[in-house]
C-alpha cells in the first residue's frame, strides 16, 4: 500500500486558488470597494478637516485681551503695568506670538508631531481600513461554512491552514490595496507629507500595515473558525470596532490619555501599526513608552510578534477545530 | 480487495449526546451504486462527512480506496470526490472558474486542469455556459456544474449527497442519467444518500436503509422488496362460489392467501410466474372469477414498513438552513 505521488506544488496551488476566490468576488464588484473605503474617507474628510485643531490655536481664536482680569492681578499692579512702558511692550509680543501660527505649529507639532490634525487623522484612517477589513474577514468563512463551501473545501487535499490563511491574505491584499487608495485621497485632500518622505519610506509604512493586517485577520478568523451564525460575527465586529480604534493612537495621541487608558493602548498592535505610518509617510514621531522617537524597531518587533502568533493561531486553530 | 468502501462500528455523536450515527457496518464494492436511504435527519449526510474526512468519528474505523480515514484523511482526499448537497460553486464566478478552483484544490496543474474542465463540461453539457457567471444557472445546471467539479480528480469513488434534492422530474431523470452514465462507461463506485424512494430504487444496486443512526436494512432493491413478503395477487370470485382458500395455498410459491367476502389477496413470489398457475388452478376447479390484479411491492412499502410512519421532527441548526438554501437556488 504505497502512498501516491501527489504534486508538491499543490499546497501552494490550493493557498492562492482559495484566494483569488474571495479576491474575484471582491475586485469584480468596484461598489465593495467603493463601500469599505467610503466610511473612513468620510471620517477624514469631514472630521479631519473639521477638527481644525491647529486653527483653534491661531489668529483670532487666541487672543491675550481681557487676560489681565483672569490673572487676578490686583488694581495697583495694573495701574502699575498701564504705566510701565517695558511690561508692555511684553504683553503684546506674547499677544503677537500666541496669535501667530508659530504658536500654532509649536503646539501642534508637540502635541501631533505634524502642524495639522488633518494629516495626523489621515494616517489614522489607514489603520481604520485596515482594522475594519481584517474584523470582516470572519464573515467570510461564517458564510463558506453555511453555504456548504467549507464543507466541500474540506473534502478536498487543500491543507486545512490554507483555508485560514487564504482568507488571511485576502484579507492583506484587500486593506492594504484600499490603505492605498486611502493614501492617495488624502493627498489629493492636502496631507502635509513629511520631509523624508520617499517610495521607500510609504513601502516600510505599508510593512508596518501588513504585518497589523495579518495578525488582526488571523484573530477574527480564529474567532469565526467553529462560528455558524454570521450575526455573531457582526456582534463582534460592532462591539470591537470602537474600542479597538480609541483605545490606540488612531485618532489621538496617547500620550494625554489617562494612564490606564494609555496602558490599554500599549497593548493594541493599532498604536504601533498607526505610528510606523506616522513617522514613515509624515514625520510624526510622538513619542510612546517615554521611548522617544526612533522607536521604528520596537514598533516592528511587536507587530512581527503580534502578526506571527495569530496567523500561528490561526493555523493550530484551524488544523485542530475547522472540520468537528 | 474489491471493497472501495469498508466501515466498521462507525459512530459519531454530537456534543457528547445527539447520536447522528450509530455503530454503523456496511462495504461498498467496486463499481456499484451504493445507496443510503432515510428520512431527514437519520445520519445519511453525517456518514458522508465521515467518509469524505469532513467530520472526524467519535467511534469506529472505516477504509476508503483501502485508506483509513483516521489516519491517512489526506490520502483518502486524493482518491474521493464529493458532491455535497447544496450548491458549492460560487455564485459570482463561472462556471469554468468553478471547476478550475476545484482543480486547483487538488493541486492540479493548469496545463491539465483546464483540459479536464472542458470534458467534464461537455460531459454535463454545460460547454455553452462555462463562460456564464453561475448565479444566472438553474438549479439542474447547477448540480450538473457540481457533478463535473467532483469529477475533477479522476476520482475512484464518488460521493453523491441527495443528488437530486430539490430538482424538477424531468431534471431528475436527467440526473440519474448521468449518473448512471458515469457507473457505465467509468465503472465509477458511487455512494450516494437520497430520500427520495424511486430514485434509489432507480439507481441503486444495494441500498442501506437507514434511521436513527442506525443501518436497519441492507440488500438489493429487489430482494428488500422481497423482504416484506413478495407480490400480491387479488382474485375476485363470484358470490357464492366454494371457499377456495386451500386450493390456492397449495399453488407452489404462494405464501399466504387471505379471504374477505369474495376477494382473495393471495401474497405470492414472483408475481408474474406465479398469476398464471392460481389462474389455471381456478379455471379448472371451475371457479369464474370477476376481478384480477397483480401488485408490485415498491420500495414506499419496504421502507415504510422498517421507518415506521410516524412523522419525524425537522431537525434545527445549519443543515435545515442549508438544505432550504438548496431548495431556493434550485427553484430558480
Amino acid at each position: 500500500m504505497t502512498k501516491e505521488n501527489h504534486n508538491s506544488k499543490s499546497m501552494f496551488h490550493g493557498f492562492w486558488a482559495l484566494t483569488n476566490r474571495d479576491l474575484k468576488k471582491w475586485y469584480k464588484e468596484p461598489i465593495l470597494l467603493f463601500m469599505s473605503i467610503i466610511q473612513p474617507v468620510l471620517w477624514m474628510g469631514l472630521l479631519g478637516k473639521a477638527m481644525n485643531i491647529g486653527g483653534i490655536l491661531t489668529g483670532n481664536s487666541v487672543s491675550l485681551s481681557g487676560i489681565e482680569g483672569n490673572l487676578n492681578l490686583s488694581p495697583s499692579i495694573l495701574q502699575a503695568a498701564a504705566k510701565d512702558q517695558t511690561l508692555q511692550a511684553v504683553m503684546s509680543a506674547l499677544q503677537n506670538y500666541f496669535s501667530s501660527p508659530q504658536f500654532s505649529t509649536q503646539i501642534m507639532k508637540q502635541t501631533f508631531g505634524v502642524s495639522n490634525y488633518f494629516s495626523f487623522m489621515a494616517i489614522g484612517m489607514l489603520s481604520f481600513v485596515v482594522v475594519f477589513t481584517a474584523m470582516f474577514s470572519g464573515m467570510s468563512i461564517v458564510w463558506d461554512r453555511r453555504l456548504g463551501f467549507l464543507n466541500k473545501a474540506l473534502s478536498t487535499p487543500v491543507p486545512r491552514g490554507a483555508i485560514i490563511m487564504a482568507k488571511v491574505l485576502n484579507s492583506v491584499i484587500r486593506s492594504l490595496i484600499q490603505a492605498a487608495i486611502v493614501i492617495v485621497i488624502a493627498w489629493l485632500l492636502g496631507i502635509q507629507f513629511g520631509a523624508t518622505f520617499s517610495v521607500l519610506s510609504l513601502l516600510v509604512a505599508f510593512a508596518g500595515l501588513f504585518l497589523m493586517c495579518l495578525g488582526l485577520s488571523s484573530l477574527f478568523l480564529a474567532i469565526a473558525i467553529r462560528s455558524t451564525k454570521w450575526e455573531t460575527q457582526m456582534a463582534v465586529v460592532n462591539l470591537l470596532n470602537l474600542p479597538l480604534l480609541f483605545t490606540s493612537n488612531a485618532l489621538f495621541p496617547t500620550n494625554f490619555m489617562p494612564s490606564w487608558l494609555k496602558t490599554v493602548s500599549k497593548f493594541n498592535p493599532i498604536t504601533y501599526g498607526t505610528d510606523v505610518a506616522r513617522q514613515m509617510i509624515i514625520n510624526s514621531s510622538v513619542s510612546l513608552w517615554g521611548i522617544g522617537p526612533g522607536h521604528l524597531l520596537f514598533d516592528f518587533l511587536f507587530l512581527g510578534c503580534f502578526a506571527l502568533v495569530f496567523a500561528g493561531v490561526g493555523i493550530f486553530l484551524s488544523v485542530r477545530y475547522l472540520s468537528r | 480487495m474489491d471493497d472501495v468502501i469498508s466501515v466498521e462500528g462507525l459512530t459519531k455523536v454530537f456534543n457528547g449526546t445527539l447520536t447522528a450515527v450509530d455503530h454503523v457496518n456496511f462495504s461498498v464494492h467496486q463499481g456499484e451504486i451504493f445507496g443510503f436511504l432515510g428520512p431527514n435527519g437519520a445520519g445519511k449526510t453525517t456518514t458522508i462527512h465521515m467518509l469524505t474526512t469532513v467530520l472526524k468519528p467519535t467511534e469506529g474505523s472505516g477504509r476508503v480506496c483501502e485508506y483509513s480515514i483516521r489516519e491517512d484523511p489526506t490520502e483518502v482526499r486524493y482518491c474521493i470526490g464529493v458532491v455535497p448537497q447544496e450548491y458549492t460553486a460560487d455564485e459570482d464566478l463561472t462556471g469554468i472558474e468553478n471547476i478550475l478552483l476545484c482543480a486547483d484544490m487538488y493541486g492540479l496543474p493548469r496545463s491539465e486542469s483546464k483540459e479536464r474542465a472542458k470534458e467534464l463540461l461537455a460531459l454535463v453539457e454545460l460547454s455553452q455556459f462555462a463562460d456564464k457567471k453561475v448565479e444566472t444557472y438553474s438549479g439542474g445546471m447547477r448540480r450538473r456544474l457540481e457533478l463535473a467539479c467532483g469529477l475533477i480528480n479522476r476520482p475512484r469513488v464518488l460521493f453523491l449527497d441527495e443528488p437530486t434534492l430539490g430538482l424538477d422530474v424531468q431534471t431528475r431523470a436527467a440526473t440519474w442519467n448521468y449518473i448512471k452514465k458515469l457507473k457505465e462507461q467509468f465503472h465509477m463506485t458511487i455512494f450516494m444518500t437520497t430520500h427520495y424512494l424511486e430514485e434509489a430504487d432507480n439507481l441503486c444496486d444495494r441500498i442501506a436503509i437507514i434511521d436513527r443512526g442506525k443501518i436497519i436494512k441492507l440488500d438489493t432493491p429487489e430482494a428488500l422488496k422481497e423482504s416484506i413478503g413478495g407480490d400480491i395477487l387479488t382474485v375476485s370470485t363470484k358470490e357464492g362460489d366454494d371457499d377456495v382458500t386451500g386450493l390456492i395455498g397449495k399453488i407452489p410459491r404462494v405464501r399466504e392467501v387471505k379471504k374477505q367476502d369474495s376477494t382473495y389477496r393471495v401474497k405470492v413470489e414472483k408475481g408474474e410466474e406465479t398469476a398464471p398457475l392460481v389462474l389455471n388452478a381456478l379455471m379448472k376447479q371451475g371457479v369464474t372469477m370477476t376481478k384480477l390484479s397483480l401488485s408490485k411491492p415498491t420500495l414506499d412499502e419496504v421502507y415504510l414498513e422498517y421507518t415506521g410512519k410516524t412523522m419525524r421532527e425537522e431537525e434545527g441548526g445549519d443543515s435545515v438552513f442549508r438544505q432550504r438554501m438548496t431548495l431556493r437556488r434550485a427553484r430558480q
